[in-house]
């Protein structure tokens, strides 16, 4: 990446809060300093990220999740691929997979694919939407620190990416038996697969959390 | 004014954990809880009982990481004939077809990641327990390699969700998830719990005097 890191200074005991971060792999104190678009801070002593530079992540990241949202109704309500065999055709949508577990009485892995893949990859989108619309018309949204902390702990139980080469791999195993045809859905979710990545890139989480301190 | 660097807890700092502002620590009337005056979230300077809840998360992913392997998790039934696929058998089923670059990538994720999360992660816990001093930044490295990581184990049972739904031909194919798959993915979940509960701060907590000075 061509981004160019800096080090904030490291702070001693007069530096006043407000100006301070602290690394939240191993504890240092950085007196934040103001960065260029593309640059990061990173910590001095472990190397983590302390925050970034994002330009107009509040519009940006409101488009893309109002993308997002309608390619996830598209590649949840459209078949997924279809498998041909001995002439006899088998359509599947996102839903059934999971339908189709349950039915087999595998419960457990039928509540794991469906939340991963299903249910926090939803409310992860419909929560950044709650949180990021009133904020754009200078709003604040009800609850904003309850429901942005959900949305935050759902980040890494959205597994769009993984589900995506889950699904390659079972093509590759399929295509030796049968023929295997690629759906609407298969096509609206890479879009949406693509979408909720730059969401997480474009999103400034400082930003959302900054706004609790300026409401009356 | 002091000039040495120093951390937040030693400047008597405590950091939010869900919003990330700092907060000033205080000594609070007995029963009290302390909140972030920010977003309200409960303050605490480190992730609470993080070794002992991190050992327990671990030693359930090792227990349940044994049927994970050993029970199939997935049968096939092509015309009548029933083939048991575990997750090693899978790979190496990929490796006989000779789709290296889609095989070494389910390795790495269904055999080689779980592994590393487990060995990784109790790895942390011994040197955090026995208070080593040697290589705090690569130990940080592997704890955020082991958190980002862990998610893509997922990629055998998201295949064997579709496999099942989709192959369903009644006499002449079918495809039914096993127990192998239930126990793997509990494994990765547990193993995800795991990562978060672990505090990498403690890592660093005891060396802090020697560390601060050199950079």
């Amino acid at each position: 990446m061509g981004e160019e890191d800096v080090h904030p200074m490291m702070i001693t005991d007069a530096t006043p809060d407000a100006a301070l971060v602290a690394c939240h792999d191993c504890d240092l104190l950085h007196r934040k300093q103001r960065l260029q678009s593309g640059q990061k801070a990173t910590c001095s002593r472990c190397g983590a990220v302390l925050y970034r530079q994002k330009q107009n992540s509040l519009d940006r990241t409101l488009t893309i999740t109002l993308a997002a949202l309608i390619l996830y109704i598209l590649a949840n309500i459209y078949p997924f691929m279809s498998f041909k065999l001995e002439g006899r055709v088998q359509d599947n949508t996102m839903l059934t997979g999971v339908f189709e577990l349950a039915a087999r009485g595998s419960w457990v892995l039928a509540g794991v694919i469906g939340f991963t893949s299903i249910l926090a990859p939803l409310f992860h989108i419909l929560g950044l939407l709650y949180v990021l619309l009133p904020l754009k018309r200078q709003r604040q949204p009800w609850h904003l620190a309850s429901v942005f902390r959900v949305v935050d702990f759902l980040h890494p139980w959205a597994m769009l990416e993984v589900y995506l080469l889950g699904v390659l791999i079972a093509i590759l195993k399929l295509s030796e038996l049968a023929t295997i045809e690629l759906g609407v859905a298969f096509y609206a979710f890479i879009g949406l697969m693509l979408l909720t990545t730059m969401a997480a890139a474009s999103l400034d989480a400082d930003l959302i959390w900054e706004s609790l301190e300026g409401a009356p | 004014m002091s000039t040495t660097p120093t951390t937040a807890a030693k400047a008597a700092l405590i950091r939010c954990h869900a919003c990330e502002k700092l907060c000033r620590m205080r000594t609070l009337p007995a029963r009290y809880q302390a909140c972030c005056p920010r977003c309200g979230a409960r303050v605490q300077q480190r992730k609470s009982n993080s070794l002992s809840r991190t050992w327990a998360l671990v030693m359930t992913a090792a227990i349940l990481y044994i049927p994970a392997n050993t029970f199939p998790i997935m049968t096939v039934e092509f015309f009548g004939q029933p083939r048991h696929d575990t997750i090693l058998s899978g790979v190496k089923a990929l490796f006989e077809s000779g789709q290296y670059p889609i095989a070494i990538l389910v390795f790495f994720a269904s055999i080689a990641v779980p592994m590393l999360k487990l060995l990784g992660l109790a790895y942390l816990l011994v040197s955090v327990q026995l208070r080593w001093k040697a290589q705090p930044r690569q130990r940080t490295v592997l704890y955020r390699v082991i958190e980002v990581v862990g998610r893509w184990s997922m990629i055998d049972m998201f295949m064997v969700s579709i496999l099942v739904a989709l192959v369903k031909l009644g006499a002449v194919a079918t495809i039914e998830p096993g127990l192998g798959a239930t126990a793997f993915a509990a494994v990765v979940v547990v193993t995800m719990f795991a990562a978060s509960s672990f505090d990498p701060r403690l890592i660093w907590d005891d060396m802090e005097d020697e560390t601060c000075q050199k950079t």
